[in-house]
């Protein structure tokens, strides 16, 4: 591969590059704001009205075990999320630009 | 169930023997894997030969240590929901470490975290600032992890201490050095099986006497213990120590460098992501076990015995294991956590290596200057000393309360090591100057703070009154470390270095050009 500086800079400035980069930026940001969002929601809501999470919903079972399990599984579930996305949209797109580049 | 007697602390012949089974079947992966460790390439990263998802196992692997099944079991044990919580700070790191972190840290980097900062600045001051923070993270961890393992040994085979942390020292140090990575792998693989397949059968067994009911579980604790067990109780009760410390768990993740020199055994960015969301399954699914090997604990064993045992309640998952399944099955859940420190020492030592040998060695001292083989040589001698730092941190730390050294590590991992990564690769004004003055701020001020804190200061020093309000320093070291960063990249700008971030760019979201 032999890129020379030209190269680099056009495919920097191509719109294409611009839109992937925003997108991957977009993405991440995104769900990071999501899981912080959660967890400190969690914690802060333990801080500060932590009867809320001892209300019963069974006989015994309180509210606060399901959100609690279900954080486990949602922060599971958001890596799957941005998982399907990279390997559907982002990937797709990368590989796109990476042959397009390399074929030069 | 009201009588039970625990044989914990007698040679146990089950667990010694399937201990050794796992030593033996690991240093015959070891043999194997030493045939294909001549390159540093092969040496540091597997050869880049690992799938996404063994990675994920193995970052699994690495992630539970003793200190999270034992740990985390007891908690839930002695005190319900409150361990619930804290293991879920443990797993929000995960996510993140996929969305801002593996990805540009795969295509950036060759064999540590280093390579990543020093990319596009000037090399060796960075290298050095770096390798302190590494070195401290590491140093801090093994220092729990060996203490751990020798007390824990001892209760587990009537070992005397000294002895469990030789051995402990010595099986680790022949995988890192004639293994390598390869061999440190494979031994996180199978610990990570083991480890799952463990604690699942235990929350069977449990279950099993619920008719699969959990709720049935929950009720008995309930009638035991009272409704608080499924509440939250004292464990948030400031929210800046709490937000503190989910700073420190969350971000620390992503900046322990034995966690992010695993993503250079995967060929390429998108098994890098693959085996981040193989590992959160995995460790997710992991705290829900313990979580209800806790509540088995709590019902089975009763609270004054696990008390009884070990005041913190670390011996609630053996307990129950014994309550359970008897002294065999006691046996392998015993031998597996052994294999478990064994496994996440290993994994320490060998990224305590690489910065010695590929930051400090190589990028320091020679240039950047050396041949494979001089590397590779220089690698395996840093294994060696880091194998026998190890043994002498478990000597010298003997009977002490290295609890803090966790939240330690981390909190230094939070702010001198996550900062620096994430600026570097996000930030484009970022400098050289910038990057040493936020690893020294972060690494300086969590070590300060953490010492001046109700942790260390009233704690393990017994004054009257805490000096610093927080029992974990992250909120204030991770932000100033930010800050300071920030600041003095501004106020000198390095022309070179922002150059180069647009080049870069190709290969962090391209991977064009990465190795």
């Amino acid at each position: 591969m032999s890129l020379n500086h030209r190269d680099v800079q056009e495919i920097l400035a191509s719109e294409e590059f611009k839109s992937l980069v925003r997108s991957r930026v977009s993405v991440s940001l995104t769900l990071t704001v999501i899981m912080l969002a959660v967890y400190f929601g969690f914690i802060l809501t333990i801080a500060f009205h932590r009867e809320l999470l001892a209300v019963k919903i069974g006989e015994v079972i309180t509210v606060g075990l399901p959100i609690g399990i279900g954080i486990i599984v949602f922060a599971w579930l958001l890596t799957g999320v941005y998982t399907r996305w990279a390997n559907q949209s982002y990937d797709k797109r990368v590989r796109k630009l990476r042959n397009e580049i390399l074929n030069r | 169930m009201e009588h039970f007697e625990t044989t914990l602390g007698q040679a146990n012949i089950a667990s010694i023997i399937i201990f050794f089974v796992f030593v033996a079947v690991t240093l015959g992966i070891t043999y194997w894997a030493a045939k294909r460790t001549k390159t540093t390439k092969e040496f540091y990263a597997a050869d880049r030969s690992i799938s996404g998802f063994q990675n994920g196992l193995a970052l699994s692997g690495d992630y539970m240590s003793a200190a999270s099944f034992l740990g985390i079991a007891g908690m839930v044990a002695l005190k319900g929901y409150d361990g619930l919580i804290y293991s879920i700070g443990f797993l929000v790191g995960w996510p993140l470490v996929m969305f801002l972190i593996a990805e540009p840290l795969r295509n950036l980097g060759k064999f540590t975290f280093a390579d990543v900062v020093a990319f596009r600045l000037r090399q060796k001051p960075v290298r050095v600032a770096s390798s302190v923070g590494s070195l401290m993270t590491i140093v801090f961890y093994l220092i729990a992890q060996m203490v751990g393992a020798g007390a824990l040994i001892q209760i587990l085979f009537g070992l005397p201490y000294e002895t469990a942390v030789i051995i402990v020292g010595c099986v680790m140090i022949a995988y890192v050095l004639f293994g390598g990575m390869l061999a440190t792998t494979w031994v996180q693989i199978i610990k990570a099986v083991l480890l799952l397949t463990g604690a699942t059968v235990l929350v069977i067994l449990t279950l099993a006497h619920f008719d699969f009911s959990p709720t049935a579980l929950f009720h008995q604790a309930v009638d035991r213990y009272g409704d608080a067990v499924l509440s939250p109780g004292g464990f948030v009760t400031n929210p800046w120590d709490a937000i503190s410390l989910g700073i420190a768990l969350i971000l620390g993740t992503a900046g322990l460098p034995h966690i992010l020199m695993r993503f250079f055994t995967v060929p390429d960015a998108k098994q890098a992501r693959k085996s981040v969301f193989v590992a959160t399954g995995f460790i997710g699914y992991f705290y829900i076990l313990t979580f209800i090997i806790g509540f088995g604990a709590m019902v089975f064993v009763g609270q004054d015995i696990i008390i009884g045992v070990d005041k913190g309640g670390n011996m609630a998952a053996l307990l129950l294991s014994e309550a359970i399944g008897g002294r065999f099955f006691l046996g392998f859940i015993a031998a597996v956590a052994f294999a478990t420190i064994l496994a996440v020492v290993a994994g320490l030592t060998l990224s305590g290596a690489s910065t010695l040998s590929h930051d400090l060695y190589v990028s320091v001292f020679k240039d950047g200057k050396t041949d494979e083989a001089g590397e590779v040589r220089v690698a395996k001698i840093a294994t060696l000393c880091i194998g026998l730092l190890a043994i002498l941190l478990g000597f010298a730390f003997k009977g002490q309360n290295v609890a803090f050294t966790v939240g330690l590590a981390f909190a230094i991992a939070a702010s001198a090591n996550f900062p620096s990564l994430l600026l570097s690769i996000v930030w484009k004004r970022y400098t050289t100057a910038g990057a040493v003055a936020s690893i020294v701020t972060g690494a300086g001020l969590a070590v300060l703070l953490i010492v001046l804190s109700p942790t260390v200061w009233v704690d393990i020093l017994k004054n009257e009154a805490a000096i610093f309000p927080l029992k974990n320093p992250a909120l204030f070291s991770m932000a100033a470390a930010f800050l300071v960063g920030v600041v003095v990249s501004l106020m000198k700008p390095e022309p070179a270095a922002q150059a180069k971030f647009e080049d870069e760019k190709l290969r962090t979201y391209l991977g064009i050009g990465a190795e």
